[in-house]
């Protein structure tokens, strides 16, 4: 096993060292890295360690290959993945085994260059000997340049409507408007029940708005604490995005037996804040500074459940100077 | 509307003693007093009612609506149980819901402490409460798991995450769903127990139920196309993968390669 | 051979005066110093597998109906990003591997820049005259996890579209040029017009990329310049004289192995650990979400702070002056970069140190320093930590809301016990040492 490991490693060594002629051969030698005794075993194991390599990275072109061909991306990983591992170890053999270890000193670069650094001030200071008005000149100077640079930004407000908050307010909700379910079929106020929830739109709008999605949930009438008129059946609809930081209200959870259990609320599940369906929306969990908007009802004629208006804040996450809807009671 | 049914542990007075001395619930149903009830599966599950579901859903499944103390003063309270039908007292009994130690408690899946004849008997009396639905008999296999992925992530995700590992809702521990059988899925989509919404047929038919169910199925092995996969919850574990494993690794090369300060 | 090729290129360039130079730059030799370099090779990592994730990417919102090979999906509306993605992950041969490998290596970039920083902060080595590097550093950071957050946001799947409306929350909740600047950055009120994405795109693989490329290279360069920091290991390391090993032949195979060893662990990380498996998150719509829906770990510490802030907003008469994400989402991380990257400046005005220093102190060196660096990171952990109490929840069972509560105490009670006893420890363990000193030199006095 050994001797075969021998011959292959002295075929390998005739073939890659044939000497070749070097024009520079006869020039005189004179150290600069120090000579360091040979380790045969450190260099059979960084052969190896090639050959391991060669293997992977043939491997993975193999893999690659095959049109089709289960956990395909596992044996590219493993492949190409252990084909660095090795090449790795091949590497840190060789540092640590077959490089000379030399440790230099070197003063460190000089510190401070304090000749340099005045006579570079010096320089600039000296330049300026032919103005009178230095410093009214340089306010001048700078004045230009800041108001150009200004002036090269401005564009920048195309990117979006930066001043008009009023976008942030706007909703496609607007009195008379039918809500539809998620496949564009109007709702029934018969349809809804207590202890369920619906994720509505307004029809025939952009669904994709912060504005336009809704959850609608039904109260019992004797549960439900605040605007009662805007609840037709008990049934509440509030902007399905949470006014904290904008995720969408998509958890409601309701007490199967009231005594023992928490009571009904609609949850944001980022950051858990919690609303009251049953009271106007109100925070009673988690971070939001602010009640879910709430958007008022009414049933037409076909029993079709309508928007009454339109919210009655604006919807999402606020900013700076967003009015809040009046406190709930 | 049907409300839901909990059957809650309480100790009969019987078994007072010994069962507070462990206060656990009771290893099996205990006492199996034929004749009293009428006889047959539905008396057999009279019995096992009373001694294990009564102080909570009081005699008959009537319900306990305010606390009250009883035997080993234990407070029974619960839901009555009058009109809920099989489906609720299979899905209860088979998840190990019930019994419950403390009213109050959240159920959760636990060790389902009847045998299946007893659950069997169970159910049939509860069933026999009052009119009700029936076990529930779902075919995922004729829904559609793509359709079902958007019922999921529309009605469910919220609180179950998207790939069904559990989460949080205000106040409340919301169950991973890998364990959850076919069966099992659609009662509780039915039944909305504990704090979970309920889906009538209404809001939700039987087909969607049926590819709600297929996804549900789908998402317990999910195509891990990308290899191991560390409990699909996302960023979480990830995070952890990288730091234990991938920068672990790298620290240790860096100490394999480098010097440390004292040898 | 060899010396031809030197001479051709030394002929032409005139180079070869600056290259034996740096071959025979010295590097101090210690493994802490290695990992800012494991990050460097990340970074290269990163520009190779994005550079080939580009030629499949679509960053267009137009919406499509997907009827790819990822059956679940089959029938779903999703934009064109999306469903490049997936086609990335299902389609293109090797895609996924890339996909995952370049993801895995931006979240273990960022450690690896956290692990590098912690090195520099708690030996000192951010002391005059790399005060700057420092900086620089830290910039790197802050981009780098940016840099890390607009990756993952532009695959529109739940998960980013999630991120993104938070990421908007906060951009519009900051005091008075919140609104403007968050419909300026997308264009309108989120999701935000149909250039967002591209602009996301652009900034991904563009822009960012290149202030992170400028910045390293200055940093690098500084680092060159004034040459590395070291340990005092010998006598003969000074603060004027440098010890260590050459880059060539001592310091170039360790790093090509440093380097290759950190590819092999990605690449195999990217084939073998599935990560951020979007195909089961589903596309984005502004009316879903899902729970536990987290960041990647390098902004856990933002939705943890999120979470910790109690409900209320900042109202005068009836207006909105400062919504809540402000605290949590903005004001956390500037005050945490603000120290971090003044760090410094402060301590130089606390201690009076003014002096150049190129040796390093061992964290016990300076207890006060120590202290102060384990309370910041005790703090920022902390928070980190409370972006996954509903998790602990789920798999403990202790109340959320008693956790959370927990943590809003410790946040405040923890980085004050942190620094105390971290002084403390460092204290002692300096007067151990003084005390063995003091025997071993006795000893020898007695054995003279």
């Amino acid at each position: 096993m050994s001797k075969l490991k021998d011959a292959l490693i002295a075929g390998l060594v005739l073939l890659a060292g044939k000497r070749r002629k070097d024009p520079y051969a006869n020039l005189p030698e004179q150290r600069i890295v120090e000579e360091g005794a040979p380790d045969r075993r450190a260099e059979n194991v960084v052969l190896v360690l090639f050959a391991v390599v060669v293997i992977c990275a043939v491997a993975f072109i193999v893999v690659y290959s095959f049109e089709s061909l289960a956990h395909q991306t596992q044996y590219l990983g493993l492949a190409i993945g252990l084909a660095f591992v090795v090449l790795a170890a091949a590497c840190i053999v060789i540092a640590t085994r077959l490089i000379v270890t030399e440790e230099l000193e070197e003063p460190y670069p000089d510190l401070e260059h304090p000749d340099e650094s005045d006579a570079v001030a010096e320089i600039v200071e000296e330049s300026g000997s032919r103005f009178t008005r230095k410093r009214l000149v340089r306010m001048a100077g700078l004045g230009a340049v800041g108001t150009l640079g200004a002036a090269l930004i401005t564009p920048a407000l195309s990117l979006g409507p930066a001043f008009n908050t009023d976008k942030l307010k706007w909703t496609p909700w607007r009195r008379g408007r039918r809500l539809v379910d998620d496949a564009g079929k109007p709702l029934l106020a018969s349809e809804i029940e207590e202890e369920s929830f619906y994720s509505a739109y307004p029809e025939g709008a952009d669904r994709e708005l912060m504005g336009s999605p809704i959850i609608v949930v039904r109260v019992p009438l004797d549960e439900l604490k605040t605007r009662h008129d805007w609840a037709p059946h008990g049934i509440v609809a509030f902007s399905k995005i949470c006014t904290h930081a904008g995720c969408a209200v998509t958890l409601y959870r309701k007490p199967t037996f009231a005594p023992t259990q928490p009571r009904p609320a609609l949850v944001c599940p980022c950051h858990y804040s919690t609303f009251d369906p049953a009271e106007g929306g109100k925070v009673i969990f988690g971070p939001a500074g602010r009640n879910l908007p709430q958007l008022p009802l009414t049933v037409d004629g076909k029993g079709y459940l309508r928007a009454a208006g339109t919210f009655n804040e604006p919807i999402g996450p606020s900013w700076w100077g967003v009015r809040r809807g009046r406190s709930v009671s | 509307m049907t409300r839901v049914a909990l059957t809650l542990l309480v100790l009969v007075a019987l078994a007072a003693p010994a069962a507070l001395a462990d206060s656990g619930p009771p290893r099996q149903g205990v006492v199996i007093d034929p004749g009293q009830h009428g006889a047959g599966l539905v008396g057999e599950g009279a019995s096992l009612y009373a001694a294990n579901c009564a102080s909570c859903h009081g005699p008959h499944g009537v319900g306990v609506l305010k606390a009250r103390r009883g035997a080993g003063d234990v407070p029974g309270q619960g839901p009555p149980l009058l009109g809920v039908g099989a489906l609720s007292a299979d899905f209860y009994l088979r998840t190990g819901y019930m019994p419950l130690e403390n009213p109050s408690q959240q159920p959760s899946r636990s060790r389902v402490l009847f045998p299946e004849e007893e659950i069997r008997a169970m159910v049939a009396y509860v069933a026999s409460l009052g009119e009700g639905p029936g076990i529930p008999r779902p075919q995922p296999q004729k829904g559609s798991v793509a359709a079902g992925n958007t019922l999921f992530l529309q009605n469910c995700a919220g609180c179950h995450q998207i790939v069904g590992a559990g989460g949080y809702v205000t106040g409340a521990r919301v169950p991973p769903l890998e364990e959850a059988t076919d069966r099992q899925i659609a009662e509780a989509v039915r039944i909305g127990p504990y704090l979970m919404p309920h889906f009538s047929e209404q809001r939700l038919t039987n087909t969607q139920l049926n590819s709600l169910i297929a996804y549900v199925d789908y998402a317990k092995h999910p195509d891990d196309a990308g290899g191991w996969s560390i409990g699909h919850l996302g960023p979480w574990p990830e995070g952890l993968v990288a730091w234990l494993i991938a920068t672990s690794a790298l620290v240790a090369t860096c100490i394999v390669i480098g010097k440390r300060l004292k040898a | 051979m060899i010396r031809g090729v030197v001479r051709y290129v030394d002929e032409r360039t005139g180079g070869a005066p600056f290259v034996r130079k740096a071959l025979r730059y010295v590097f101090p030799d210690h493994w802490s110093f290695l990992l800012g370099e494991v990050a460097l090779y990340l970074f290269m990592l990163l520009v190779a597998t994005g550079t080939y994730l580009t030629f499949f990417f679509d960053d267009s919102v137009t919406p499509t109906t997907y009827y790819g090979t990822y059956a679940p999906l089959d029938g779903a509306q999703m934009s064109h990003a999306y469903q490049s993605v997936l086609h990335i992950s299902f389609a293109v041969k090797a895609g996924l591997l890339i996909r995952q490998t370049h993801h895995w290596a931006a979240d273990v970039f960022v450690a690896t820049i956290v692990l590098h920083l912690m090195r520099v902060f708690f030996t000192g080595a951010f002391r005059k005259p790399r005060d700057l590097t420092y900086l620089l550093g830290v910039a790197m950071l802050g981009l780098a996890l940016l840099e890390g957050f607009l990756g993952y946001s532009l695959v529109d799947d739940l998960l980013s579209g999630m991120g993104l409306a938070i990421g908007y929350s906060v951009a519009l909740s900051i005091p008075l040029v919140g609104a403007p600047l968050a419909t300026l950055l997308w264009g309108g009120p989120f999701p935000g017009s149909a250039s967002f994405l591209p602009r996301l795109y652009i900034a991904h693989v563009l822009i960012i990329p290149i202030l992170i490329g400028a910045i390293l290279t200055l940093h690098l360069a500084l680092v060159a310049s004034r040459h590395h920091t070291q340990f005092k290991r010998t006598p003969r390391e000074t603060e004027r004289r440098v010890v260590g090993v050459p880059t060539f032949p001592g310091q170039v195979p360790r790093s090509l192995g440093l380097l290759c060893a950190t590819w092999g662990v990605l690449f195999l990380l990217g084939g073998l650990v599935q990560v951020n498996p979007v195909w089961l998150w589903g596309p984005f719509h502004v009316g879903d979400a899902t729970n536990g829906a987290q960041p990647d770990w390098y902004l856990g510490w933002l939705i943890g702070a999120l979470r910790l802030v109690p409900s209320f907003d900042v109202v005068i008469g009836g207006y909105t002056v400062v919504p809540n994400p402000f605290w949590g989402g903005a004001l956390f991380p500037l005050v945490v970069f603000s120290i971090v990257g003044l760090w410094p400046w402060l301590e130089r005005k606390v201690t009076g140190d003014d002096a150049f220093h190129n040796l390093l102190d061992r964290p016990r060196d300076n207890p006060s320093r120590t202290g102060a660096g384990m309370a910041l990171f005790v703090w920022v952990f902390l928070v980190f930590l409370a972006g996954s109490a509903d998790r602990v929840y789920v798999w403990l069972g202790l109340s959320y809301s008693h956790q959370i509560w927990g943590y809003r105490v410790l946040v405040i009670v923890a980085p004050v016990l942190a620094f105390f006893i971290t002084r403390r420890v460092c204290r002692e363990l300096l007067a151990g040492e003084r005390a063995a000193l003091v025997r071993t030199t006795a000893e020898d006095a007695s054995h003279v």
